[in-house]
């Protein structure tokens, strides 16, 4: 066990240092940061300051072993927009990011475990379609058509919602449901077919012979176990929205970490963009090996082996 | 079932929430203008965008202002100025004006900003509108005097633009970067202006205040609306829905669709106004991207020709859009309009293009980083007369950079002269064989700087006249129109466009 967790962090760290290298990469082949952060005013003088200011005359090999070696030391740089350390910007706008990735997926879970649930109960019925239309709906509509569908009934017509900030959880219910829909088809599926499939295994029929109540087999029997491989897949999940509110949060104008990397990508801010992808790679690592020891906290059967 | 209610929960209360949202509108006395960039700093001489600029003439007061009405330059922190020769200004201060710090302004202060502006090493964002500075000196308390280490006519109007007066000593307040330089942009504000700064929170906001102290008899008046908020908004259509319920007051650069069907809403005023900014095709003459093309001059008369500028105009830009002419916007201090016009006229240009020997079909590379649709008018208009023009379409990183490197058979360019209302503010810059400059005709530099060494305005303008006609004449550029935003704000507020795109909310009220 500890040979294999050793191992999964090792490679977890050399996932991470690839992404750093690519992305550093990446930000010099899309055009030169110091006309992106003189702006578009700007002189051919006012750039030359600019690239020198801030060692964009250096090679890039150095200037990235430069970075890599304070971000081992827990130091990113100093954001070149922001005027503070990196590791601060990303610490005060995690949490709201967090915040609405959890919220998403607790209204992804909420919709889709009950459906899953349904549509498996009674295959092929009413119900099934319903869910089936709900799942191919979610599936089909760009996050951003939907999120300004929200807006537009929710927050200008009927004015029930605030529309921007993050002031109070309010604001977040428009944009968390936007997120938590994209990736309800996912769950909603993995559950009906996970509820099916044990609906006919053969403890199911044995807790349905000593008369048990079909809700009692189906919810204390037959969900938990179908439940296991969601919680893994909600995870993950988790992990893309963290990455995926990029779209949300620029809509709904949320302070987080994807509005955060959107602003940094434009202004070519790259010690924070280089933090931000660091940081949602090592989230997303930490996630998966979180998946698989909640599993193992909802499953007794997988603590023995 | 339990366990994962359980986890479902601990997920749930891990949400944070802090409330610090001040309101908006008539009712709360608070205007809230959005606009797409987030300004984390407060400083205009430290990030180059709009929003400081804005915020800077309010937070800020420069030595003299331009009235956008009618490009005049009025009295602000100076009451009178003199050119003492052609390389010497001089200028006498208002007397009792106080910083929002509470320290009384005096020629100590107007003379340490200009140093540090002038200084190479401190950095600022927009130091080519005022590299001109080679020092600055006091007199006596009221009597400052600046020294340029060249003959520069629009010196004032570029200190009127952003020149804006620190405190003596502000920027030693600035922390020290890892690297040891300092972090100038991080000081926080403290200027003499109508508003003062009370929070600058990145991604979100920049709180202003009513500055109760302000001298009344100025330029910039009595400031009347008691806080202005400047909210980033990334999406346009956010935007506009939070103008519809309220919870914003003003916007810009509205889409034109957008726009029109904003004026249909009873709480919504939409006004078109002018702007500065210029749109326009500029011509690799030189053959540097391998297309030689454009070294033939009837071609490039040809292209002019070919474009319906009137019809982009009208139907695309919106109505205070103008057809133009010349290298430079109409009301830009000595820009003629006596220059060559080439009227739209498909057939002549077909000719023309005949005459150089151009098939029909000849294709070239046109790079265009900014309305696509109007790119799209230019290349429409273009086929008709038998170009094929195909569309390299990027962000502006990469379009400056491939213009610069001269690999641009043709350009779509625009510029707004940084608000400057003077010629040498775009015809300098794109003609003065800079790094933007495609053309590097000798005899157009000659021209401007014989024009730019001239302090007599009458002279100055002649001689600029001189140079925008042999630009026409060689169809150098194809200038095509100048911009018109849209602006569209609350009802409830008394608010006038102006087209240096600085808008004034210290004079706006509310009805």
């Amino acid at each position: 066990m500890l040979a294999f967790t050793v191992k999964r962090l090792g490679i977890a760290l050399l996932v991470a240092l690839t992404v750093s290298l690519v992305t550093f990469s990446m930000i010099y082949v899309s055009g030169d940061p110091a006309i992106a952060i003189a702006g578009e005013g700007a002189r051919a003088q006012d750039i030359e300051a600019i690239r020198k200011f801030y060692g964009f005359d250096r090679p890039i090999l150095e200037q990235y072993l430069t970075w890599l070696g304070g971000a081992l030391q827990g130091d990113f740089g100093r954001s070149y927009t922001l005027r503070q350390p990196v590791a601060d910007v990303i610490f005060a706008r995690l949490p709201v990011t967090m915040a609405l990735g959890a919220l998403a997926i607790a209204f992804a879970l909420v919709l889709a475990i009950p459906l899953g649930v349904l549509a498996a109960v009674r295959p092929n019925s009413i119900a099934d379609r319903f869910a089936l239309t709900v799942a191919v709906v979610g599936q089909a509509m760009p996050t951003f058509w939907f999120a300004l569908t929200l807006i537009l009934w929710l927050g200008v017509y009927w004015r029930l919602l605030p529309i921007t900030g993050s002031s109070s959880w309010q604001n977040f219910v428009m944009p968390a449901i936007a997120l938590g829909y994209y990736v309800t088809p996912a769950i909603m599926r993995l559950t009906r077919a996970g509820v099916l499939e044990v609906l006919s295994s053969d403890y199911i029929r044995t807790a349905r012979a000593k008369g048990l109540r079909p809700m009692t087999v189906l919810f204390k029997h037959a969900l938990r176990n179908a439940i296991i491989p969601v919680v893994s897949l909600a995870a993950v999940q988790f992990g893309f929205m963290l990455g995926g509110s990029i779209v949300i949060e620029t809509i709904f104008q949320i302070n987080g970490l994807g509005y955060l990397a959107w602003e940094s990508i434009q202004r070519k801010d790259l010690p924070t963009m280089q933090a931000i992808v660091l940081s949602l790679s090592v989230i997303y690592v930490l996630l998966t090996l979180f998946a698989d020891l909640l599993n193992a906290f909802l499953d007794p059967r997988l603590r023995v082996t | 079932m339990k366990r994962l209610c359980f986890v479902l929960a601990s997920l749930l209360a891990a949400v944070p929430f802090v409330a610090t949202d001040a309101g908006a509108g008539k009712k709360d006395d608070t205007l809230v203008w959005a606009t797409d960039r987030d300004n984390p700093i407060a400083d205009p001489f430290y990030l180059n965008t709009r929003e400081l600029v804005v915020i800077g003439h309010h937070v800020w007061d420069t030595l003299v202002i331009i009235d956008p009405k009618n490009s005049e330059i009025k009295p602000l922190l100076a009451t009178k100025w003199t050119w003492v020769n052609p390389t010497t200004l001089e200028f006498e201060l208002r007397k009792g004006v106080k910083f929002h710090s509470g320290k009384e302004m005096d020629a100590e202060d107007v003379a340490y900003t200009l140093n540090h502006v002038a200084n190479k090493d401190n950095a600022i964002a927009n130091f080519a509108l005022l590299n001109w500075i080679k020092s600055a000196e006091v007199i006596d308390a009221g009597k400052v005097r600046i020294n340029l280490n060249r003959t520069f006519p629009p010196a004032i109007a570029n200190l009127a633009g952003i020149g804006f007066i620190m405190q003596k000593g502000h920027y030693d307040a600035a922390p020290v970067k890892p690297d040891g330089k300092k972090d100038f942009g991080a000081v926080p504000a403290n200027g003499t202006g109508p508003y003062k700064v009370v929070e600058v929170k990145p991604g979100e906001h920049i709180l202003m205040e009513k500055n109760a102290a302000y001298f009344k008899d100025g330029f910039k008046g009595e400031p009347k609306i008691s806080k202005i908020r400047f909210r980033s908004i990334k999406d346009s259509n956010t935007r506009t829905a939070e103008l519809m319920t309220g919870a914003i007051d003003w916007i810009w650069d509205v889409p034109k669709d957008q726009a029109e069907r904003m004026q249909a809403n009873p709480n919504i005023k939409v006004e078109n106004a002018k702007t500065l900014r210029v749109s326009f095709l500029a011509f690799d003459t030189q053959g540097t991207s391998g297309s030689k093309l454009f070294a033939d001059k009837r071609v490039r008369q040809a292209i002019n020709h070919a474009i319906d500028r009137e019809s982009i105009t009208k139907n695309l830009v919106g109505p205070a859009s103008v057809v133009v002419h010349a290298a430079c916007h109409p009301d830009q201090f000595g820009c003629s309009s006596d220059v060559t016009k080439y009227a739209y006229d498909p057939a002549k240009a077909k000719a023309l293009l005949k005459e150089a020997g151009v098939a029909e079909g000849t294709e070239f590379d046109l790079y265009a980083y900014r309305d696509r649709e109007y790119t799209e008018a230019v290349i429409g208009d273009l086929v008709k007369v038998g170009l094929k023009p195909k569309l390299n379409y990027m962000q502006f990183t990469a379009w400056l950079e491939n213009t610069r490197k001269g690999k641009t058979p043709a350009a779509h360019g625009t510029w707004g002269s940084n608000s400057v209302p003077d010629v040498s503010a775009i015809t300098a810059h794109y003609f003065l064989h800079g790094p933007d400059d495609l053309v590097k005709d000798p005899e157009v530099k000659k021209l401007i700087e014989e024009a730019d060494s001239q302090l007599d305005p009458d002279k100055r303008k002649a001689v600029w006249q001189k140079a925008l006609a042999l630009i026409a004449a060689e169809a150098y550029w194809a200038p095509i129109f100048s911009y018109a935003k849209y602006y569209a704000f609350s009802k409830d507020l008394d608010f006038t466009p102006t087209s240096d795109e600085i808008p004034q909310f210290f004079a706006a009220k509310w009805k």
